[in-house]
Formats: C-alpha cells, structure tokens, sequence
C-alpha cells in the first residue's frame, strides 16, 4: 500500500485551495494540492465578470468602504450569513486584490477624466479623477450599493487563476493531477488526510496530512441543467458527509440565473437585459410585462428566474429536442452596441448556437448556478465536529453568502478565504492540536474499504447503469428541486432521490477496466452526488418558509421566528437513505444588522422576537458614540477584528481615507 | 416594439434542412492496456440543433460507449481542456459546432503530449514543466507589499496590453500544430514564448533581457522557432503568436549579441 505524508493536504486545484497551499508554505509547511484536471483549468477560471472588494478608486465607487459592502452582503444572504464572517471577508477583499495585483494580475485600471457609460439605459458621462489613474478600477453590479466590482477585461477569473497557479509553481507547490479524494481518513473525532484513485491508472494511495482541507467547489452539476463546470459535482462536500461527523449547511440554498444559453447552460450575462434585452415565449409574446409590469425584465436575479419556470410550466416554452426553453431578444439593441458592448454575448452565441444575436434569438433558460451551502465550518474554516478537517471556497459554509450571493462575491471568496483559512491551517499545525498519532491500522482499513467498494462496482455483477441514474437524479433535481419548490413536488423528489440511492448500490459496469476508465467514474460519483441531492432536497422540504434563493411557493413568506437558523445535515450511516438535520440559530443579539427588508424583493417576513430590541439596543449605542469614526463605532458593536489573522488586520486605505 | 414579434426563421427551434446522420472516426489507444493498439473506431449519431463536439461526444458516452476518455471542464471555452485535432486541425473541442463540419468527422489526441487514453492527453504535465522551466511568474521586484496601502498605479493601456497576452489558456493547440514542437522535444512552444513576452511586458517583474535569454535564448527556445507559424492559426485564443514571436526573437538576439 502506497502512503504519502504531508503537511497539508488540500483537495481541490481552484483559486481557494491554491491560495491555501501556498499560504502554508509561505508559513513554512509543506502542501500537496489534489486536483482532478490541471489547477488551470478549474471552475474558479468562469467568474468573467469580477470580484467584489471596496478599494473606491472609480467616481462611482466614491464613498465606498467596509460597511457598505458588509451591508450589501448581508442583505444579499437574506441574513442568512455569519456577520463576523462577513466582516473578516469584507475587511480583507481588498488586501486580497492589492496583493494580486502584486502578482501580476492584470486589472483593468481607471482612466482619468470623462467617459461615457451607460446607467439605467441611458447615457452618462462621468469624470473620473486625477488621483485615481491607473489604480484598480471597478464596475458595477447587481445588488450593489457602489462600483465595487474590480475586473480584468472579460476574463477576471481566468487572470486571478493564472496568476495564483503560477503563484504556486514559484512556490514550489505540487500539484498532484487527475487524483480523487475517494474518501476521508478519520477515527469519528480526526481527520487524518485522504483515500486517494488516480484517475490515469486507477491506483489508490493514502494522503496522510496533519491537517485536510476541502476546496472543491460547487454541486451544481447534481442538476440537469447548471452554469457549472462538468467537474463541479460536490464531491468535496459529499467527502465530508460521508465522515458521519461532519456537517453540511444550508445546502437547501441554491442560486439559479435566468439567461443560460440552452441547452449548454453556458451564463449570458445580466447586461443583455439591462441595455435593454427582451424575453419571449414560443409565440414570440414579450411575458414579463404581463407579470411584473413595473420592473419587466429587470426585476431581481431570483424574480425573474421564477417567472420563467413558471411561463414554461403553463405550456409557453419553445419545444426543442433537449426540451424546453424561451428566448432572449436583443436584436433590437443593433449591431454596434453588440459588437462593442457585448461582445462575450456574440461570442458564446456564434460558438455555442450558431446564431447571430444582431438578428437571431437566443435560447435560453434558467440555469443552477451557484451552491451556497458546503461543509459547516468554524470562522477558522475548520469544521467544528471533524478535527483537522477545513474548507474553503464554494465547497464551504463558512458562512458568509446565508441563502443567496451576490454577483462578484464568488471569486473574491475564493481568495480571501485561501488566505484566512490558509493562516488558520498554519496554526493549527504549529499548535499540539495539530500533532498527528495515527494508527497505521486505520490507514490499511480506510484504503480497503474503498478497494472493496470499487471492486463490487467492477465486478460486483450489478445491473443499474450510473449514467441513467445520474440523469434521473439531475431531472429530478432540476425538475422539483428548482426555483420553484413546493412541499408535494420536494417529497416527491426526495422519494425519487431515495429510490435512486438504493439503486445506485447496486451499480454495474459495461466496462471493467480500473486505469482511465469514466463508467467506473460515474459510478462512484453518482453514489456520493445522490447524497449530496438528498441534503438539498430533504433540507428544502423541511424549510417551510422562503429566504433568499430558497422559495416556497406553499410557504412564501422568510419567517424568522421559526427559521432564521442555519440547516446542519449530516449522514449517519452509510446504509441510510437520508440525512440527519439539525439546526443552528442564529443569535439576532449579536448582529450589526438586525434582520429587517433587503430593499427589493418580498417586503412582508414575519420578525425574530428579538429583533425589535437589538434594533433599540443598536440606535442607542449609535446615539452615544454619535461622532465617534465608523470603525470606533462599527467595533463597539459587534467586534470582528480579533478574529482575522495577524497577517490580515488592518484598516484598508483609500484615496479618501488616506493612511499616515 | 411589439410586445409580439415573429420568432425568426434562422432560430435553433426550425432548422430547415432534415437531421444529418453524422459518423464521428474517432482514434481509440490505451497505452497502458498491452492488447490495446491504436485504431480508429466510428461512431454515428443524429445531428441535433446546436450540437457542438461536447454534446456529441457525451452522448456516445451515454449511449454508444461509456468507455470512451475525453476532457471536458467548463465546456464554455475558457478553460483550454478539451483540445483535440477535429479533422486534422487542433482546435477546442466543447466550441466546434457540427453544423460547421461535413457528416464524416475524424477525431484524433493533440499529438506532442502524453497520451493518457483515447481522446485524452496529458497537457497539465507539459505546461508544468514548461512553467517551471521559464519561471512563468512575477519576479517581484517587492516581495512583501503591504496590502493595507493604496496599490502601485499601471498606466491603463499597458494593462490592456499585459492582458491581451495572459489570455492564453494553454490548451496546447499551439504545440500540436508547431512543426518544431515535433522535431525538438523540449522546445518550449509558441505557448511558452508567448509567456516570456508577457512577463517581459510588465513592469511588476524585474527580469533582465539578459535573465530571458537565458531562459529562451537557444534552439529550444525563440531560436528554434521556424516560423511556420501553424500555432498563430490555430490559437482558439487569437492571441498574436506571430509578432510576438518575431519581437521576441529580435530582442533576444540583441540580448545575446551584448
């Protein structure tokens, strides 16, 4: 049996599990990255419209800090986040894209003086100063105070990735490629590393590490149709359900974005509607004046999700061989401003369909797109039931996105949270927690525990074919455990997801060889995918209330006196057919912003009890330390910044907070 | 505007010939199998509306053969996985719309990189090693910046510039379609050279010409270079291989000429 000891064990090749690894090197531990495919190609390289952090260099940003972009975030989640996890993550975007920029990412920079933009679909001009040339510039994004987000062209994502993985190779960092965590390695109280396949030769090998760190991304593609890469199957987090010790959050929180092309489910981005872009049904009928006649197609992400499933669900959609769809007009906007202004758009159009958006509709459809839940973690990122155990990224719930994400706070989550978690891993291996006394015995029984789960798939003579129960669970998935839910649809799903996992026991292969075999894949993921749909859909169920991303047609009101609390799923045994949940209040006591109306949205909730007096609490205290600077006063109510890292805290500097 | 409008006759929804049975030639190797010889094996599959070589390919899978390796990740073009030569020409696969193609479609591995199975290759190793190999990271000139102050301004167009070059994606179509690539192992590609331009634009790193040429200035390197050219063709990324090719071939033999 082959055994490889390291520091640090990260699962996971993307910008959060990069930016962990090198952390701890830096720290001066040694760090293996396993990554499915080469770390370049990961998902983190998709986030192409950029990355949110309060630096306040463009006229629009002016008057941009830490508060407001703590607000923003709040009211995004739906008060679903952790406040002081918001607060260490906005306090340290902006160290996160200065030191990216330190590393040679190329972000586009402000050009001083006028320039024309469009606001609202109309025509402005703008004139950016003097002072700010050449520094960071920002745009604008939904669900935004201020131009916040700062970008690089229409490739931020890829930039940031190019620049952490070449970050990494300096550093001297290996990449182990084409290997998957198959399971954990742990006693019920420590995680100890990773069972790990090959996916070119299909040897396992055990990875012991002193501390694991999950960082594997989303579950979009436990759904039919997703924005998500192909290899965004949350299999990091079904790794830490699988424990039985370690939990799973909010995974009932599911983002989906109205305009993915169809049938690809590749993203169009949100500016073909706001320059003034059209959706309409089979007939060619413009539908959403006939629903929200006010904001039409500019109503929020999650709104206009909703109308659209429900237009299709009345008989309107296009009927193609995939299924079926609507269609996003922008002919109207004309050839110029296409070509210029969206030009990604016509990009992805001309490759992906074939079709000319200056005259041709676009199919498109709403898409899963975003996994708000993930592995339960400590501000530390540590999972607080599994020792050893921590996650980063999309894959964790640290938890700062609560039931719904703001555009351009994905990819900066990435990289502040490889930063903190990556100090914290640092820690906790130079601390006597971190001491590793590993019984060798558990090692050789975790490595044939899988052997023998792949050799009853290889050989096993099962009849249930992966792929069809894969394309079950991901119909069924996107079916009734999309952006509409409704109590009869989820407990048919979750019947459904049951079937589908006892089946999946009995899987049998067309193809026996172990090395690059993708049947073989299949299999295993699937079995690990339908658990992690089962978290989904038993944790939606249960939430009778709507917050956020999570709507309940049969419940639509977010009630936080029965359900301001965060959803825990564990698995108990491995013969069970659904997860355990539980659940973790949130303390309104604590909080620097009470829950009340997100400004857009439902303005109807049922209030917390306890919200009235720490609103009450809070003007008082704000009264008292009337004139005391926002930081002064921001620390007097809820204290944030002992948390962060050493290395981390800090004021930001802005051109008008200018530091000594 | 009409709140009723025609749908449009070119829309997906009306394709207006009849369906095309498409047969995809598809060359099939285990290496690691010792009774597995390379062979060409055809598949055949209905034409559907939009079908690009990643919906294709994934339905042979579903349907046909699930044994069959290939690489996808984002299917969307951005992420370089999926390289593979499409009817002799290396070319991303998730992007390459069968519309586009006649019925008789041959696919082949990029050659150059290991093969790992079937339509599978092993860029990640190459690109490693070729990263490693010319340092493709900022030499810092201030390894520890504090990041509580107000970033080092970059004047706007250089920015723009520096990008325009780190759009690379290191698919490796690049090497498959380069002539030297083939005769000379570890020549670095226009991939690799494209980099070094990159890093010798940006004033964050504080290389010499005379540190790049010690990194690019041989026959593995920008001198190796024939200027055939078939990488500046097939860049899915459009990236100017050719000009920066022949700048950095002028700069390095000025540095090597000091």
């Amino acid at each position: 049996m082959k055994v490889i000891y390291t520091d640090v064990l990260v699962i996971g090749g993307g910008l959060a599990g990069l930016r962990i690894a090198i952390g701890a090197r830096r720290r001066g531990h040694d760090a293996i990255v396993l990554s499915l495919v080469p770390p370049k190609r990961s998902h983190s390289a998709a986030a192409q419209g950029g990355m949110q952090a309060s630096l306040g260099n463009v006229i629009k940003g002016q008057g941009d800090n830490e508060d407001v972009h703590f607000e923003d975030t709040v009211k995004g989640s739906d008060w679903g986040a952790d406040q002081q996890v918001v607060r260490m993550f906005v306090n340290t975007a902006p160290k996160a894209v200065r030191e990216l920029a330190a590393w040679g990412v190329p972000w586009s920079r402000v050009r001083q003086g006028d320039r024309e933009v469009i606001i609202n679909s109309q025509k402005v001009t703008i004139t950016e100063r003097g002072e700010a040339h050449g520094l960071v510039a920002q745009r604008d994004f939904g669900g935004t105070k201020k131009w916040r987000t700062c970008y690089v062209s229409d490739g931020t994502g890829h930039a940031m990735l190019f620049a952490v993985g070449d970050q990494a190779i300096a550093a001297g960092v290996p990449v182990h490629e084409r290997k998957e965590a198959i399971a954990l390695i742990h006693d019920g109280a420590r995680c100890y590393g990773a069972v790990v396949r090959d996916l070119i030769t299909g040897e396992l090998t055990a990875y012991v590490a002193k501390a694991t760190a999950i960082a594997t991304g989303g579950a979009g593609r436990v759904y039919r149709v997703t924005t998500n890469a192909v290899i965004c199957e949350g299999i990091g987090a079904a790794l830490a359900l699988e424990t039985g010790v370690a939990a799973l959050g909010n995974m009932e929180a599911v983002q989906f974005h109205p305009t993915g092309i169809f049938p690809a489910g590749i993203l169009v981005t949100e500016g073909c509607r706001g320059d003034g872009g059209l959706l309409r049904d089979a007939n060619g009928h413009r539908f959403m004046p006939d629903y929200e006649p006010e904001k039409k197609e500019l109503a929020s992400r999650d709104v206009v999700s909703r109308r659209m499933e429900e237009h299709i669900r009345k008989g309107h959609g296009a009927k193609s061989r995939f299924g079926e769809h609507l269609w996003l007009d922008i002919t109207q906007l004309g050839r110029h401003h296409i070509e210029h202004n969206l030009r990604e758009v016509k990009e992805i159009c001309q490759y992906f369909l074939g079709v000319d958006p200056v005259k041709d509709w676009i199919a498109v459809r709403p898409a899963q797109h975003y996994t708000m839940g993930g592995v339960r973690t400590k501000y530390t990122g540590e999972s607080p039931t599994l020792r050893g155990l921590f996650a980063a990224g999309e894959a964790a719930c640290w938890d700062m996105h609560g039931f719904n994400r703001l555009g351009g706070n994905s990819v900066a989550e990435t990289v502040v949270a490889g930063m903190i978690v990556g100090e914290f891993i640092a820690d906790f291996i130079e601390s006597p927690k971190g001491d590793l006394d590993i019984p060798t015995a558990l090692v050789r029984e975790a490595v044939a525990a899988e052997r023998a789960k792949l050799d009853a798939l290889l050989q096993g003579g099962g009849t249930e074919r992966a792929d069809a129960l894969k394309i079950e669970m991901q119909q069924v998935m996107t079916d009734r455990v999309g952006i509409f839910r409704r109590g009869a649809d989820l407990e048919e799903a979750v019947h459904r997801l049951q079937g589908l996992l006892v089946r999946s026991r009995s899987i049998g292969l067309r193809h026996h060889a172990d090395g690059p075999n993708p049947e073989l894949v299949t299999a295993y993921r699937t079995q690990k995918m339908l658990k992690v749909a089962l978290c989904i859909a038993t944790g939606a169920l249960t939430r009778t209330e709507s917050r956020g991303a999570h709507f309940r047609e049969d419940f639509p009101r977010r009630d936080d006196s029965h359900w301001l609390k965060r959803t825990l799923a564990t698995w108990k045994e491995p013969g069970d057919t659904l997860p355990c949940l539980a659940y973790e209040p949130l303390d309104v006591l604590s909080m620097e912003l009470p829950p009340g109306w997100r400004g857009y949205g439902n303005k109807d909730y049922l209030d917390h009890p306890d919200t009235p007096r720490r609103a009450d609490e809070l003007q008082q205290l704000r009264e008292r330390l009337h004139g005391a600077d926002r930081h002064a006063v921001q620390a007097e109510i809820m204290p944030y910044e002992h948390l962060l890292p050493a290395r981390f805290r800090g004021r930001n500097e802005r051109i008008d907070e200018r530091m000594p | 505007m009409s709140d009723t409008a025609q749908v449009p006759a070119t829309a997906p929804a009306a394709p207006a010939a009849p369906l095309r049975k498409l047969r995809f030639h598809v060359l099939r190797h285990d290496p690691r199998d010792p009774q597995s010889l390379p062979h060409t094996e055809v598949f055949e599959l209905e034409e559907a509306a939009g079908m690009t070589l990643f919906i294709a390919l994934n339905e042979i899978r579903e349907s046909l053969d699930a044994s069959l390796a290939f690489d996808f990740v984002c299917r969307a073009g951005i992420c370089g996985s999926c390289g593979m030569v499409v009817n002799g020409r290396p070319g991303l696969a998730c992007r390459t719309l069968t519309k586009d193609l006649p019925v008789d479609i041959t696919l082949a591995p990029l050659p150059a990189f290991e093969l790992i199975a079937d339509l599978s290759v092993n860029t990640g190793k190459w690109m490693r090693g070729m990263s490693e190999r010319l340092e493709t990271w900022v030499h810092a000139v201030e390894q520890d910046p504090d990041l509580r102050r107000i970033e080092a301004p970059m004047d706007p167009e250089l920015a723009e510039r520096i990008y325009e070059l780190d759009r690379c994606v290191e698919c490796g179509c690049c090497v498959a379609a380069c002539g030297t690539a083939r005769m000379r192992e570890d020549f670095v590609g226009a991939v690799g050279l494209n980099k070094i331009a990159r890093f010798a634009l940006d004033p964050r790193d504080n290389r010499t010409d005379a540190e790049f040429y010690e990194l690019v200035g041989t026959d593995d390197g920008v001198f190796g270079c024939m200027t055939l050219l078939g990488c500046h063709d097939v860049c899915p990324k459009n990236l100017p291989l050719q000009t920066q090719i022949a700048f950095l071939r002028r700069r390095m033999a000025r540095a090597g000429m000091e």
